[in-house]
């Protein structure tokens, strides 16, 4: 367990929130951060100040509670403006210049290259969706191939309905969100490591209940024909584009979600449920739209990868590979961060190409690494990259305490480093 | 008649699932981790056996007394040099450090001994069978894995019950650091009840290979069994774990007789129902942790 649990106190509009006040009484290491959202909206507040009390070692035990922190404060100290981790201007510009060369690129380079690309897409956009599943809302889903496989089916039933396959693709996305709230109530009885595996086998049965339909193609799969009019290069390049913009969705998406009240109030959960509960998180509703939003964006890569493959089968859709894909992905590039998937995408990808021709052996090596990444490297690769003094942050979702400087983040990263960096931060 | 032959079968086939099962119960009432490899280690228990049975002369049976003490020496040192790494990281550590070693488990085997099915055949008792009357044949296999199944819970039972070590154990699935004040050492019984899970893990296995033809794939489906035993049982009872699996089994055949296509559906379902209206199980009792 942590020495030190950040606390987010979201749901609260009282008027003292809005006064940028702190008083923390430091008197114990196992200290508890209040962190009183008050009125500000999320996203674009950037250079917002908000209260912060800290309520020393009181958290735990019964006798002080969370009451303290909105009426009597011990042992103020001056004051600690509480800022943003950084300013949304700075990713929202360089994101859009990627964004912007990534769009160029079918004009310019050959499909082949446009291909490797979409599935670099594709996993981005999972490995981000189980990353906000796992990193974020504490919910390691090994199920998710469930939605990838029903994204790519719905897109193929809606084709049959007549909706364009790559508008199908939004559709089938918004089904998987509607699929995935009665999945959840069954789901969501199970805790930790058994709704790791309850997932897994509602995937199962997601699977076999669409082997058994026929008009789906059974066992053995269907084509998707009506985009079959298009010139193969020109549907190779809104291919490409839808995939593009399907993966900007999820980690923009992501990263306004996190930046918002949701993220608040999931960093407060992830970090003790029980206190975020008490303080007034409405800690299932959190997950569960967490687990809508990710059930959407696995079913829209679903459908992105069958408007590129052209054809879908069962056995491979619904292969617990996508989820293994996702879980390495988002384990060495660094789970909890926006920037973790992406970067883990690239080093998959890489690894894939260069390991093209020797079989299996890049799934070998790569779920070798992970296995060590889990173990020695908690933060992944990015985590790497932003610790020390130069910290990097491309999407911040933190807050950083003023008069702390240099001393990181208080509430980003991986749940260890969120710990260790709020201690060391508040002390 | 078939379809009391289709009970029976289903009943028995229980067995075999509460023995891919009750390793899984152990570890998570004494560790509160689920192991993802767990089906993984057994299949690679059986490819084990499948080459030592065709480098050696010591047969099916000897390949069995080989490879279950040498798995569960095998176990006490991937709790000791990764799993207990893991616990010691956090709870999502030890998901997907064992995730992971199952895929890279799968993919070495598929590497190392390609994607063919292989079978472990256990001698004249593949075909042997005892005539009940009626339609109805029994296996001797069959009932030979139902009888070691309930061996096996029986002095997993008494284990915990009634040695020291067990007494331990279980002090250890309490508290690690209360027991660890009165002089037991948290993580060497970790590595004991991980030991011993990989060893009934193992049996699992061979008894699988023997019955079936088995390939590198089959992994996860033998976790998911497993799990579902645990869960249809209720958490933390071995003999929960038991009547879990004969439940499994039991939909699992009667949904084969209905249609071949509904065997693994009709198992799952009952695992959703049990979940959406008993969450407890069937035998809620805590005789483990």
């Amino acid at each position: 367990m942590s020495t030190s649990r950040p606390v987010a106190d979201t749901g609260d509009d009282r008027p003292e929130a809005a006064s940028d006040t702190v008083g923390y009484s430091g008197a114990e290491s196992d200290t508890d951060t209040v962190i009183g959202t008050g009125t500000e909206t999320g996203m674009g507040a950037d250079t917002d100040t908000d209260t912060v009390s800290d309520m020393g070692a009181g958290a735990e035990s019964d006798t002080v509670g969370f009451g303290g922190g909105g009426g009597v404060k011990a042992g103020r100290h001056p004051e600690l403006p509480v800022r943003r981790g950084g300013r949304a201007i700075w990713s929202g510009g360089g994101s859009a210049v990627v964004v912007a060369v990534l769009a160029y690129l079918p004009f310019a380079a050959y499909t082949s290259t446009t291909q490797t690309i979409v599935t670099f897409f594709i996993l981005v956009t999972m490995a981000s969706m189980w990353n906000l599943l796992a990193g974020y809302a504490g919910l390691v889903s090994v199920g998710q191939q469930a939605y990838v496989g029903l994204g790519a089916y719905g897109v193929l039933l809606f084709s049959d309905w007549g909706v364009e396959p790559y508008l199908g693709v939004v559709v089938s996305a918004l089904a998987c969100a509607l699929i995935a709230l009665p999945t959840s109530l069954l789901a969501f009885r199970l805790r930790g490591d058994y709704f790791a595996v309850g997932t897994w086998v509602i995937a199962e049965v997601y699977h076999l209940a669409v082997t058994r339909d026929g008009a789906l193609g059974g066992g053995s799969g269907r084509a998707l024909t009506t985009l079959s009019g298009f010139d193969p290069t020109l549907r190779q390049a809104i291919t490409y584009w839808v995939g593009l913009g399907v993966a900007t969705a999820a980690v923009a998406g992501s990263y306004l979600l996190l930046r918002g009240r949701l993220g608040l109030a999931l960093t407060a959960v992830r970090d003790d449920e029980i206190a975020a509960g008490s303080s007034g998180v409405a800690v299932t509703r959190a997950k569960r739209a967490v687990y809508l939003a990710a059930a959407a964006g696995c079913g829209a890569a679903g459908g992105v990868l069958l408007v590129s493959q052209l054809n879908v089968a069962p056995d491979s859709i619904f292969s617990v590979q996508w989820t293994a894909y996702m879980i390495f992905i988002t384990v060495i590039g660094g789970i909890g961060t926006i920037e973790g998937p992406v970067l883990g995408a690239v080093v998959f990808t890489v690894v894939q190409r260069l390991f093209a021709s020797a079989g299996v052996w890049y799934l070998i090596l790569i779920g070798a690494f992970a296995v060590c990444a889990a173990i020695w490297l908690p933060r992944g690769l990015w985590g790497l990259l932003s610790s020390g003094r130069a910290r990097v942050s491309l999407f911040p979702v933190g807050y950083t305490v003023g008069g702390l400087a240099g001393r990181g983040p208080l509430c980003s990263g991986a749940p260890a480093a969120t710990s260790s960096g709020a201690s060391s931060g508040v002390q | 008649m078939i379809w009391v032959n289709a009970v029976i079968q289903g009943l028995l086939l229980g067995g075999l699932y509460a023995l891919f099962a009750c390793g899984l119960s152990l570890m998570f009432g004494v560790m509160r981790i689920v192991n993802l490899a767990h089906g993984d280690f057994a299949v690679l228990a059986a490819f084990l056996a499948y080459s030592v049975v065709t480098a050696t002369r010591v047969g099916t049976l000897g390949a069995t007394l080989i490879v279950i003490p040498v798995f569960a020496v095998f176990g006490y040192f991937v709790q000791r040099g990764l799993i207990q790494r893991a616990m010691s990281v956090g709870p999502l550590s030890t998901l997907l450090a064992t995730f992971g070693l199952s895929i890279v488990i799968q993919n070495a085997l598929l590497q190392g001994y390609s994607a063919d099915t292989k079978a472990l055949n256990p001698g004249s008792l593949v075909s042997a069978s005892l005539h009940l009357g009626g339609r109805i044949d029994v296996a001797y296999l069959a009932l030979i894995t139902f009888g070691l199944a309930v061996v096996v819970l029986a002095a997993l039972q008494l284990f915990l019950k009634l040695t020291r070590t067990g007494r331990m154990l279980r002090a250890a699935a309490d508290d690690p650091r209360a027991a660890g004040l009165v002089g037991a050492d948290s993580r060497h019984l970790y590595g004991i009840a991980t030991a011993l899970a990989f060893g009934t893990v193992a049996l699992a296995g061979l008894m699988f290979a023997m019955r079936s033809s088995f390939d590198p794939s089959i992994g996860p489906t033998r976790l998911l069994f497993a799990f579902e035993a645990v869960v249809i049982g209720g958490l933390g009872s071995l003999w929960g774990t038991l009547a879990g699996g004969m439940v499994l089994g039991l939909a699992q055949t009667l949904g084969a007789q209905y249609d071949p296509a509904f065997t693994l559906l009709a198992g799952h379902l009952v695992f959703l129902a049990v979940l959406a209206f008993r969450p407890q199980g069937l035998i809620p009792a805590r005789s483990v942790s």
